[in-house]
């Protein structure tokens, strides 16, 4: 179980994998989460779920290499196992609940930012196989950090891309593009869908607050279980206290929270750096299994 | 006479010492102290206890095993009632269960009961003894949900009958509550609950962690495509409850139910796991039941100076006695009569300590304790820089709003008999905290063994 049937390197520090986990496959929905655990003495890491193949078993995952759990994964190749692969957790995404007519009538943009586009694919896949295009911004930092654009293409309307350095596309953050697409190229949008760092989804937020575009944002909380016991992942929302695991991880941009959430996010940064510093120091002497 | 020898003293680990690990409290008896407290026990023809204890265990018939020295036949006795008697010697409310209704505690102390269950369950564990003969195997395939006390309870009763058990677990590790929940100080993890799961499965249960009923599988694919005839849903107790009041998401406030996940399932108090616990250098916990004495007990052992605030007097903390005692011997310093109106916070987002209210004790409430009622004017401030909110849970939602025709109570518990745990669905049962709310791991036990009798003649009625 949870054998890693196929990994690739998507950008630096950017790995694709597809897990065979044949309950996850056909449970899961555009939007949920899965939690991983590596070895026996692993944290529980919550990932949004990239892909799904019933027929094969397999749940795609991506990951970007920025803590000590997340490069443990990275680590793994073909062949090998995860220790815990559990899902489909969390809410399924609402564009699951809405019927052709009412989706027909939207239009609809997903807004990924980094490893965030990943799990945008699945969202947008979906809706091309209910008949619906959707357009997609990417943000990342140059043409090099840019994740599934061939994918993204064969199932989104028009794909825009940003990047930071300006190396391929817009120059600048998705809210510049997003900004002249609606000003300047006169898009219209009913419905964004964004997923990626939190910084990105608050400025995204405040944005369409302006721009008078209903915003869901999926949040990537701090978890433990990622059932509903722990209450790790709070958030608050319309400005009472929800659970990312249990009543998200989607909710409605304009009414969270981000400080408060990037605040949280940030709870164990002094622990974690020190724990990257020891792995990275086992790493060099050559005793990490 | 014996009768009145007095009790017979446990020896434990000095509270100085044992706060600062995460080693057992209690050492339990030696075969020489059981024997000498088995004594103690006047075989009543009608004996109390067995009907005090939530799972019926032939109490006087093991405990004379016990004075006869012959500690494996105790253990088989202990067997034919409970699949868990390590756990339950450790952590069973025995002093309001058997050890309460002990004629011996009329007159003076009752006999220690749940120390000699203890002792018998450790020995056998020790010797490697354990009856794991079942009946033929009948061809039925049964589901439950959950390996916390009341999945393990029902699952091993059918599998001794011969039923095909499975179980599925959403945690990694199966145990439930006596995993995550109940720390290591009085319930060691590899050395009791672990092979106590391990006897279970040794019955030919079947353990298939990693999957959340309700999400990863739902209730009417295990009957419809996996062909299980009936399913028992130990599902357990749910969500943390917080107290709603400002403050509750600053950085520091953690559910006890999240320090005691971190430290217990995820072992974050060894150096070599991975997953963080931070508990700064004052904590308060808020709460007065066993989670909250577990949760401050866990923070006392991190190195944290910890306080404990309840809102009603000693009288009234719902935690056991022994748990209360326990915590003051390891210097949890406990604030009676007073309730958190508001945490306070630093510029930057961290707890920095809590602002409080006194509290009188007015007319009993529907709870039968006298109800708090805050005293105005009489608020003040303890600083702390974490706050652990122990005030219990709210059933999870997940099963019941994915579970068509299975009926809840307004609060959220799902609906089932007392006596057979049958839900408002056929061919699903329901037992535990799921049901009762947070409860004990007997109680869930017994509501366990209940549901299998009924599972199993769902199914003999059902083949007719």
């Amino acid at each position: 179980m949870f054998e890693i049937l196929k990994k690739q390197e998507l950008a630096p520090s950017i790995f694709l994998m597809d897990i065979y986990a044949p309950r996850v496959a056909t449970s899961a929905n555009p939007g949920q989460f899965v939690i991983v655990r590596v070895h026996e003495h692993g944290e529980r890491i919550p990932l949004t779920i990239a892909d799904y193949n019933e027929e094969k078993g397999s749940v795609t995952i991506v990951t970007q290499t920025i803590g000590a759990s997340t490069r443990q994964i990275c680590a793994l190749n073909e062949g090998e196992r995860l220790l815990d692969f559990v899902g489909p957790l969390g809410v399924p995404s609402e564009l699951v609940h809405m019927s052709d007519e009412e989706l027909k009538k939207l239009n609809i943009l997903f807004i990924g930012g980094g490893v965030g586009t990943a799990p945008v694919y699945p969202q947008v896949k979906y809706l091309n196989a209910r008949g619906i295009k959707a357009d997609v911004i990417i943000g990342a930092k140059s043409k090099h950090h840019l994740i599934l654009q061939d994918q993204m293409k064969a199932a989104a309307g028009n794909l825009y891309v940003a990047t930071d350095d300006g190396s391929v596309g817009f120059h600048g953050m998705v809210t510049g593009l997003l900004t002249d697409l609606v000003k300047n190229q006169g898009k219209k949008y009913d419905l964004i869908i964004t997923i990626g760092p939190m910084i990105m989804m608050k400025f995204v937020s405040k944005l369409t607050q302006e721009l008078g575009i209903k915003t869901i944002a999926s949040l990537n909380t701090l978890m433990v279980d990622g059932t509903g016991m722990c209450g790790a992942c709070r958030v608050t929302v319309g400005g009472k206290t929800k659970f990312t695991c249990v009543d998200g991880p989607e909710f409605d941009a304009h009414e969270i929270n981000f400080d408060e959430a990037m605040r949280r996010q940030g709870m164990y940064r002094g622990i974690e750096a020190k724990k990257l510093e020891e792995y990275d120091h086992k790493c060099k002497i050559g005793r990490h299994e | 006479m014996a009768v009145k020898t007095p009790r017979t003293p446990v020896r434990e680990q000095d509270p100085k010492v044992r706060v600062t690990n995460f080693e057992e409290v209690c050492y339990g008896y030696n075969a020489a102290e059981a024997q000498l407290e088995a004594e103690r026990c006047i075989q009543c023809k009608n004996p109390r206890c067995v009907g005090a204890c939530p799972v019926a265990i032939q109490i006087p018939a093991f405990i004379k095993a016990v004075k006869d020295g012959d500690f494996l036949k105790a253990a088989d006795i202990l067997g034919t009632d409970s699949s868990l008697p390590a756990v339950c010697g450790r952590v069973c409310p025995q002093e309001t269960q058997c050890e309460g209704s002990c004629i011996l505690g009329v007159k003076g102390e009752p006999v220690s009961i749940g120390k000699l269950e203890r002792f018998v369950a450790d020995n056998a564990r020790l010797q490697k003894h354990f009856d794991a003969t079942t009946q033929p195997k009948n061809g039925h395939k049964i589901a439950i949900v959950g390996s916390g006390p009341a999945g393990l309870a029902c699952a091993a009763d059918l599998a001794r009958w011969g039923y095909e058990v499975k179980i599925f677990e959403a945690l990694h590790r199966a145990g439930g509550v006596l995993e995550y929940g109940i720390p290591e100080f009085r319930l060691p993890k590899d050395e009791v609950v672990r092979y106590e799961v391990e006897n279970v499965k040794r019955l030919g249960v079947e353990i298939e962690t990693d999957v959340v009923v309700g999400r990863t599988v739902k209730i009417n694919d295990l009957i419809e495509k996996e062909g299980f005839d009936a399913v028992f849903i130990g599902s357990g107790a749910g969500l943390p409850k917080f107290m709603g009041i400002p403050g509750e998401n600053l950085n520091g406030v953690f559910s006890a139910n999240e320090l005691l996940t971190r430290a217990n399932l995820m072992k974050a108090f060894l150096p070599d796991y991975e997953t963080p616990v931070y508990v700064g250098k004052k904590v308060v916990v808020v709460g007065g039941g066993n989670v909250a004495m577990d949760a401050a007990r866990t923070a006392a052992r991190l190195g944290a100076e910890t306080h404990l605030v309840y809102r009603r007097s000693e009288k009234e903390l719902p935690a056991r006695v022994e748990e209360v005692h326990h915590a003051k011997e390891e210097g949890i310093i406990m604030h009676l009569l007073c309730n958190p109106v508001e945490i306070l916070g630093t510029e930057e987002g961290w707890v920095k300590g809590i602002r409080a209210i006194q509290m009188g004790l007015g007319e009993p409430d529907e709870s039968g304790r006298r109800r708090p009622i805050e005293i105005a004017g009489s608020e003040f401030e303890i600083d702390c820089d974490v706050v652990v909110m122990s005030l219990g849970t709210s059933p999870n939602p997940l099963i019941a709003a994915t579970t068509p025709g299975l009926q809840i109570q307004k609060w959220g518990g799902i609906i089932a008999d007392d006596e057979t745990g049958q839900t408002s669905r056929e061919g699903v049962f329901a037992g535990g905290d799921a049901v009762s709310g947070a409860a004990t791991v007997i109680l869930a036990m017994g509501a366990g063994r209940k549901a299998a009798k009924a599972i199993d003649e769902y199914v003999k009625n059902k083949k007719q």
